[in-house]
């Protein structure tokens, strides 16, 4: 089965890429945009068939590898 | 033994055409097969006698340059060019365009350019010591022109940087005439034992073709598939045709490359560049006078249901082919395999002098290899010359702002400004061996490791003399180079081109091509500065508005001891020193288009004679170890050449007036063959100028922190830093 | 001083470093593949070179930290062992939590190819025992993610603990933002680990040995790492 891992820079890092996107933006005339985050997404295509031991096994190479719990938060979905 | 399956006729002539084949051409076609081609047969003739890979307009004038010296190993048809360098060392390097793609995707673009002259380096045995680049940039105001340049820089960048192979030197223009042609060369030097050259002529009936680095994808697969109606465009996400670069892979290939070679178990190696699989397939087998038989089914793919056209013509980055020693397959591929790379046989050496490819158990090609290179066109398309431009007489022209001003104005012009904001994004120092970076001085400097010696590098070309004139253009391309490499002490050896031109099929962009052609010779012949390698662009035009016609050149020179190169950072206390004669040449000069605003007149002859006298003193001078600092005279004159200097070193200098002459004129004409030296008396190197024939004079004295100019006039080396600092951040700082 | 090189596929540096231990040791160092799975006997210091290790895919070091050579290396530092990491390298030895911190995009999303200045904010470590305390030092740096974050808790720690090695500062020693031209916090170039033996910085002292190639600023890390090895 196929999981998505959700990686984003954590609340409090500074967001260079991010901010660079909303200043674009900006200039392109979008009114109203907030704070902007830039962040990516991992596919994995799993073996395992379950879905709860594929989320469990995804959150732990997230945590050892995909993310960096540092200056990274991330969430993983089982589809 | 079955025949490819023919395309029907009438289809076949029609997407003969919209491949790019004229319609005499693909007569040819017919005669030398005999029957319809089949479409993959077709896409090969097609892509190898395209304009990029069949050099059908310019060969019969890239054939009149100079190509042979005692140290040239091998002249242009390899890979890249190599020369002997001393200490049993070769200097094997080429510069490319990627000019049409950096328009299309300018970071892919870029960094693929770097990519490939990187490979068409190290695929001859060569440890890539340094890249530079050329480019032409349009008008920044012209619509997405910011971020092309952005992109571009980013993208050679990204890549050099990865490869970890330092971007040391360079050079950039900009022109509204590139508005819709940017131009992106990039050149890689690589180093070399002499006597372990790499060459792509295959041998050994029987002997295995293999396939090493990246996977095969459809990538830059030519436009004409998509419009193909074998392709029905479904709803999977539109291909890329663009290709892209992986410069994490290309170390490992490099690397990889350079352990096999160590080795004997390679016969020759090509990169697979433009046109992929057809042409290092082909001009291996051709060049070695055997065939090659490829089964497609052993080529390792990243898309799946790839056919024999696409695999054939896929343009995927990171990938070369190689022919081994038989039985030594197993030793080579684990070599690959200890890199993480992909390593295939595919096929084998055959001595039907034909290419035959299989697939899925069917013959998708048989080409006859001869014809296919011995028919392949040839044009000596009709040329028109360029009309001549009178000679601009300096004392009718005005100067309309005074001497400082002027000097501000052009030390900040697009053409003239520091070039900061780019080196800044280059790594010019892996390796350890950076002598001379960007911007310190004419030419680039790279130690060769665990050596004294040192290898000198430029690029040069000043496409509006070319416009005005393509021959004297030409010669002077050739000569700022070879004075460049001068000017830091080097011996200049060779040289690349790469020649950048509007539409072939228009006389008078051939007559431009063929004068650059005639003035590049006599320059190269003067100077004893051969062409060792090459490459051609042409079709650089948007809605028939052609480029400014641009034979980038670039030079490569050694010094025995790289400690003895001089850069051009001004200190106090010396004397200043112009070599070369001023005659206030302002046709075509810096200062008459900015500040002046016209672009007219003829531009600066060169006199080789002169150029080659001045040079080769100027470089003994050097190599005597009087000259403390050497800055050639080049875009913007004279004191243009001072300032730099100045603002290299923060300190000013104080210069005598000029005479006989406007002052304008004086300093800021663009008489060639000139080089200002800064050295502890100028007295001996007056007296020794005078011995050897070579006109010299004093220019002034270094000190303090202003240019003064005679009474009254002088600026200070702070306020020229700033405007020289300020133009390319400003500009680009909007873009993020 | 028996130095030992660490090569993952795409480092670039190892080069360099090579020539710059030679310089001050008088013997080359041994180049050791990712692959390999022990540090050879008797080795008194592991260098992680900078480079783009695994095409500095998925985050700089991220791949390089997890790789069978660094369980090694981390057991080595645990056991007092000495570990140097410069640029790609001080991004690994974050990475596998060997120092602290987290090297994040430049500020200017820009790479920055230049030469930077460091004062020297903690002397007599075996790293930097040849200089004097807030001597200035030039040295290249060459990253596209050299912007130095850690959380204010850990950045508190670092200062009490005096275990910030190098600041960005500008030629006079002045630490200023320009000066700190990848947007590190507090102006961090480098740091150490509590037992001084494990230390990461961004720029490239290792390119900055030789007058040829513009100067010899960096070579004091270097004669340092001898005396104190040499001593230990």
């Amino acid at each position: 089965m196929k999981a998505r891992v959700y990686v984003m820079p954590k609340a409090g890092v500074l967001d260079p890429q991010g901010k660079a996107i909303g200043h674009a933006l900006e200039g392109l005339g979008f009114a109203g945009v907030g704070e902007v985050r830039a962040g990516k997404v991992i596919e994995l295509e799993l073996a395992e068939t379950d879905a709860a031991k594929a989320k469990a096994a995804a959150e732990e190479m997230a945590r050892r590898l995909l993310a960096n719990t540092v200056i990274e938060s991330f969430r993983v979905e089982v589809l | 033994m079955s025949l490819p399956a023919p395309l029907d006729p009438a289809r076949a002539r029609k997407l003969s055409a919209e491949f790019g084949l004229k319609g005499d051409e693909y007569d040819r076609v017919l005669a030398i097969l005999g029957r319809t081609p089949s479409l993959t047969e077709l896409g090969i003739f097609s892509v190898m006698w395209s304009e990029h890979c069949s050099y059908k307009s310019s060969r019969v004038w890239l054939r009149t340059l100079p190509t042979k010296a005692p140290w040239v190993i091998h002249g242009p048809g390899e890979n890249a060019g190599v020369i002997a360098i001393g200490d049993g060392l070769a200097a094997i390097f080429k510069m490319e365009s990627h000019n049409h793609p950096s328009f299309i995707e300018p970071y892919q673009g870029a960094a693929t350019g770097v990519g490939g002259i990187l490979r068409d380096v190290f695929t001859m045995g060569a440890r890539p010591i340094a890249n530079l680049n050329a480019l032409r940039f349009g008008s920044p105001d012209a619509p997405r022109m910011k971020r092309i340049i952005d992109g571009v820089v980013r993208g050679i960048g990204g890549y050099g940087n990865c490869v970890g192979v330092p971007t040391v030197g360079g050079e950039v223009n900009f022109h509204p005439a590139y508005n819709g042609n940017p131009l992106v060369n990039a050149m890689t030097v690589g180093i070399a034992p002499a006597d372990r050259i790499f060459l792509s002529a295959a041998a050994g009936i029987g002997n295995p073709v293999v396939y090493v680095g990246s996977k095969t994808g459809r990538d830059g697969i030519h436009g004409a598939t998509m419009a193909s109606a074998e392709f029905s465009a479904d709803a999977e996400e539109k291909r890329p045709t663009v290709q892209i670069g992986d410069p994490f892979v290309e170390k490992l290939l490099i690397e990889a490359c350079l352990e096999l070679m160590a080795t004997d178990m390679i016969v020759a190696i090509q990169d697979m560049g433009a046109a992929g699989l057809t042409s290092s397939s082909v001009e291996m087998a051709g060049k070695g006078g055997v065939g090659i038989e490829l089964a497609l089914d052993n080529v390792p793919q990243r898309e799946i249901g790839m056919t024999a056209y696409e695999m054939m013509l896929s343009e995927s980055q990171e990938r070369m082919l190689m022919i081994l020693k038989p039985g030594r397959e197993a030793e080579a591929e684990a070599i690959f395999r200890k890199w993480e790379l992909d390593f295939a046989v595919i096929g084998h050496l055959t001595d039907t002098g034909r290419i035959v490819i299989r697939h899925k158990g069917a013959i998708e090609a048989d080409i006859p290899l001869a014809p296919l290179e011995s028919e392949a066109p040839l044009y000596r398309r009709p040329t028109a010359e360029t009309p001549r431009q009178p000679v601009l007489d300096a004392t009718t022209i005005a100067d309309p702002v005074g001497i400082t001003a002027a000097l501000q104005t052009l030390v900040g012009s697009l053409d003239l400004c520091s070039r900061r904001w780019i080196w800044d994004q280059y790594d010019s120092t892996v390796g350890g061996q950076t002598v001379q970076r960007p911007g310190g001085a004419d030419a680039a400097v790279v130690k060769l490791e665990g050596l004294k010696r040192g290898l000198a590098m430029t690029t040069d070309c000043t496409p509006r003399y070319c416009l005005a004139d393509p021959e004297e253009g030409g010669k002077q391309a050739v000569a700022e180079a070879w004075r460049n490499l001068t000017a830091v002490g080097a011996r200049p050896l060779a040289i690349t081109d790469n020649m950048n031109f509007g539409n072939p099929e228009k006389p008078e962009i051939m007559g431009q091509f063929a004068a650059a052609v005639r003035g590049m010779a006599a320059a190269c012949t003067a100077l004893d500065f051969p062409v060792v390698s090459g490459n051609v662009s042409l079709y650089n035009e948007t809605n028939g508005a052609a480029i400014l016609p641009t034979p980038a050149i670039g030079g490569v020179g050694v010094l025995e001891d790289a400690a003895q190169a001089v850069g051009l950072a001004l200190e106090p206390g010396l004397d200043l020193v112009v070599i070369g004669d001023t005659r206030g040449w302002l046709g075509q000069s810096l200062w008459l288009r900015e500040i002046a605003g016209r672009e007219e007149g003829a531009p600066p002859p060169v006199d080789l004679a002169a150029e080659r006298r001045n040079g080769d003193f100027v470089r003994a001078q050097i190599l005597g170890g009087t000259v403390a600092a050497c800055h050639d005279v080049a875009d913007g004159g004279l004191l243009v050449a001072v300032a730099e200097m100045a603002m290299g070193g923060g300190v000013g200098a104080t210069l005598e007036a000029p005479a006989g002459m406007p002052a304008h004129a004086f300093w800021f004409g663009e008489d060639q063959g000139r080089y200002v030296l800064a050295v502890a008396d100028a007295g001996p190197i007056l007296a020794a100028a005078a011995a050897a024939g070579v006109s010299a004079a004093r220019l002034g004295r270094s000190g303090g922190g202003d240019l003064v100019l005679g009474a009254g006039s002088s600026i200070s080396v702070a306020t020229l830093r700033v405007a020289h600092e300020s133009t390319l951040p400003a500009l680009m700082e909007a873009v993020g | 001083m028996k130095a030992v090189v660490v090569v993952f596929p795409g480092t670039n540096r190892e080069r360099d470093m090579a020539i710059a231990l030679e310089r001050a040791t008088g013997r080359k160092p041994v180049m050791l593949f990712h692959r390999e799975t022990a540090l050879p006997a008797g080795t008194d210091l592991v260098v992680l070179p900078g480079g783009f290790s695994y095409g500095d895919y998925l985050r700089c070091g991220a791949m390089a930290a997890q790789s069978p050579i660094m369980r090694e290396v981390a057991g080595f530092a645990a056991k007092g062992g000495h570990v140097l990491g410069v640029c790609n390298g001080f991004q690994i030895l974050c990475e596998a939590g060997l120092l602290p911190g987290a090297l994040l995009r430049n500020a200017s999303l820009r790479f920055l190819s230049m030469d930077c200045h460091m004062r020297v904010e903690r002397a007599g470590t075996p790293y930097t025992a040849h200089w004097q305390q807030g001597a200035v030092f030039r040295a290249p740096m060459a990253h596209g993610d050299g912007n130095f974050f850690c959380d204010d808790e850990t950045h508190a720690r670092l200062v009490a603990e005096n275990l910030v090695a190098f600041r960005y500062c500008t030629p006079e020693g002045t630490l200023t933002d320009a000066a700190n031209r990848n947007g590190a916090r507090d102006n961090i170039a480098g740091i150490v680990s509590p037992n001084l033996r494990v230390c990461g910085l961004m720029p490239h002292p290792e390119d900055l040995v030789d007058p040829l190639m513009g100067g010899t600023d960096g070579l004091p890390m270097f004669t340092s790492l001898v005396d104190s090895l040499a001593a230990a």
